[in-house]
């Protein structure tokens, strides 16, 4: 059962040195109790397309086109108040830099009864609702009265993510939660995560730079690039199987353990979104780009089932 | 080539890094691993006498530099190169890149303009910024992560030195491009015989290019030995749990997994006895009142834990 379905959408920034192209025509759909992982380097638009999922996108981002439709609802026509509804409480985000989420000034319980009693809580059930899922993500009682800066990364990104799913929301959207931490902390939030998943059976886009961290811990992943989807399957099938030439090399490029030769880099830097390449947008980095890869964009092809490819190899 | 350092306080109580001693040969790739807060950059920021040690020596090329004056070591630090891992942090801002490289020069060899310049552009060349015209009268926010690094490699390279500290220089930077920054690094020290110590919290990249590993955990040296010992037989359990924790590869050796429990301590106030037995799963009662010796467990191997006390 879909619980999230986005249909072809188009997000730009329109900025003082010219108009960048974030998200360029993506869909997919998302089932319950699903974790999607979206993996793309710095300015694959995978931010950006986490954003457009709450309709979030901020100035001076557009959402150009499009669908993202939560619960049978297109939430991008939703007006501003049923938005407001609607982040936190039936879809929410959890951030890369908890620090910036939770606010400096204030403790743990009185910013998270303020949201809670925005969300139409009242005040004894907000209380305990905080106790609850305070414990839920494994912090001690006594969080609930310390300041953000007394608390160290792993904890304030336990307490985003007990935020996150307070109000038990079908989908949540984590943009790189683990990037700041460290290895070992890193996977301690990924097992809560994994545990949260399984016990709300909420549905997770993990948003994340890190390919094998996706091929451990998603269901499906989506491999993006310069705004477009380069990639889309299933965990097994797309370790097994790897067809984009993108994908390929970012497999590549992970270190392996002990070899003794250094992996593989891609030649070239990202492309610059405000002059996307014309054809497909990863044709100057591609060791196999042909002719027909500088003008023609390549459509996505279902190579197997529910195992989606925009290349022209395999067109 | 040789370091000493020992017993090292920053600010008042915190002891970034404690007690440690570390030695890089000639020619060798040194890895220190361990989490932030683990003491990893204070060490490599006292090995290049950036940082003064509370006590104990930094030796450079049989060189007791602890105690030098500024004026007697700025000559030895053209020979010694910081990467930091912020490029943007690392050059002026409002400086281009061109003036960047060619102050070093000036300072350090009184170069002339046009010599520098040139040097500057063939330093350039060297980290594949090419063409170095293009690059030259660039500002940093106007070059990519990537391309900006290579600057910053550029100029550290510039002076020719024999040891480098590269602290974390490509964890800022996208997967793809990552190796390509290592590539040149490990160029340039077959290239010019240097000695690197390399920071990081990636062990399995360390995995891939040093030639001894040390393992740091709250201020002091936990696991130390050549690679292939500590990354196939990890004796210590910090260890285990570093290489237990990274994705994918985890599962790739054959490895008892540990999992630890908790966050890193605070280092101005550590745990009594061994510093890891709060989140050590396989503790002693041992652990909670003494401190492991560093246990030298032969062909060149120490480790901090009472495990192996015998």
């Amino acid at each position: 059962m879909e619980v999230l379905t986005v249909n072809d959408l188009w997000v730009k920034y329109y900025t003082i040195s010219g108009i960048v192209s974030a998200v360029s025509g993506v869909s997919f759909k998302l089932r319950k109790s699903e974790m999607l992982a979206i993996v793309g380097e710095s300015g694959s638009g995978k931010s950006t397309l986490g954003l457009a999922l709450l309709n979030m996108v901020p100035k001076p981002g557009r959402i150009e086109r499009g669908e993202v439709i939560l619960d049978g609802v297109n939430i991008l026509k939703s007006s501003p108040r049923e938005i407001m509804k609607i982040r936190g409480s039936r879809i929410s985000m959890v951030f890369q830099d908890p620090f910036t989420t939770l606010d400096p000034l204030r403790k743990i319980v009185d910013q998270f009864e303020e949201f809670l009693i925005e969300h139409g809580v009242d005040k004894t059930r907000a209380r305990s609702i905080i106790k609850e899922y305070l414990e839920a993500v494994g912090l001690p009682e006594r969080v609930m009265y310390s300041y953000p800066h007394q608390l160290s990364g792993g904890q304030k990104q336990r307490v985003s993510i007990a935020m996150a799913i307070a109000l038990n929301p079908q989908v949540v959207v984590a943009d790189e939660p683990t990037t700041a931490l460290d290895v070992i902390v890193q996977k301690q939030i990924m097992d809560l995560v994994d545990s949260i998943k399984e016990k709300y059976k909420s549905s997770i886009v993990l948003i994340t730079h890190d390919l094998a961290l996706a091929l451990e811990r998603a269901d499906t992943v989506m491999v993006m690039y310069g705004g477009n989807i380069m990639e889309y399957a299933g965990k097994t099938e797309l370790y097994g199987n790897m067809k984009h030439p993108y994908t390929r090399g970012l497999f590549e490029a992970l270190p392996r353990i002990l070899q003794k030769t250094l992996p593989k880099s891609l030649p070239g830097n990202p492309p610059d979104l405000r002059y996307p390449p014309p054809g497909c947008v990863f044709h100057p980095r591609c060791e196999f780009a042909m002719e027909k890869c500088k003008s023609e964009k390549p459509p996505l092809i279902e190579v197997s089932k529910d195992h989606i490819v925009a290349c022209h190899l395999y067109g | 080539m040789d370091f000493e350092t020992s017993s090292l306080g920053r600010k008042q109580k915190v002891r970034a890094v404690d007690r440690v001693s570390l030695r890089i040969n000639k020619g060798e790739i040194y890895g220190l691993v361990g989490e932030s807060g683990s003491g990893k950059s204070t060490l490599g920021r006292v090995s290049l006498r950036l940082y003064k040690p509370v006590k104990g020596k930094v030796i450079f090329e049989n060189k007791d530099i602890t105690y030098l004056p500024e004026r007697v070591i700025r000559p030895l630090r053209r020979e010694m190169q910081l990467i930091p891992q912020d490029p943007y942090g690392a050059i002026n801002p409002a400086q281009t890149i061109g003036e960047a490289l060619i102050e070093p020069l000036q300072v350090h060899f009184n170069t002339s303009k046009e010599e520098a310049f040139n040097r500057a552009c063939r330093a350039l060349e060297e980290v594949g910024l090419i063409p170095p015209e293009d690059f030259m009268d660039r500002r940093p926010m106007e070059l990519s992560g990537g391309q900006l690094q290579r600057a910053v490699i550029a100029r550290a390279m510039i002076l020719r030195p024999k040891y480098i500290v590269a602290d974390e220089p490509t964890s800022n930077l996208d997967a793809s491009i990552r190796t390509s920054v290592i590539k040149l690094l490990l160029d340039f020290r077959e290239k010019y015989d240097q000695s690197i110590l390399f920071i990081t919290h990636d062990i399995a990249l360390l995995s891939l290019i040093a030639n001894r590993i040390g393992v740091m955990y709250l201020a002091q040296l936990v696991e130390e030995g050549s690679v292939e010992q500590v990354i196939k037989e990890p004796l210590h359990p910090y260890t285990k749990a570093l290489l237990s924790a990274i994705p994918l590869i985890s599962s790739q050796i054959g490895l008892e997994k540990v999992y630890l429990k908790g966050e890193i301590g605070d280092p101005a106030n550590p745990p009594r006895g061994c510093r890891l037995h709060p989140r050590c799963p396989l503790v002693l009662e041992e652990c909670k009142s003494r401190e492991p010796p560093l246990i030298e467990v032969g062909n060149g191997r120490s480790v901090k834990c009472w495990l192996y006390y015998k």
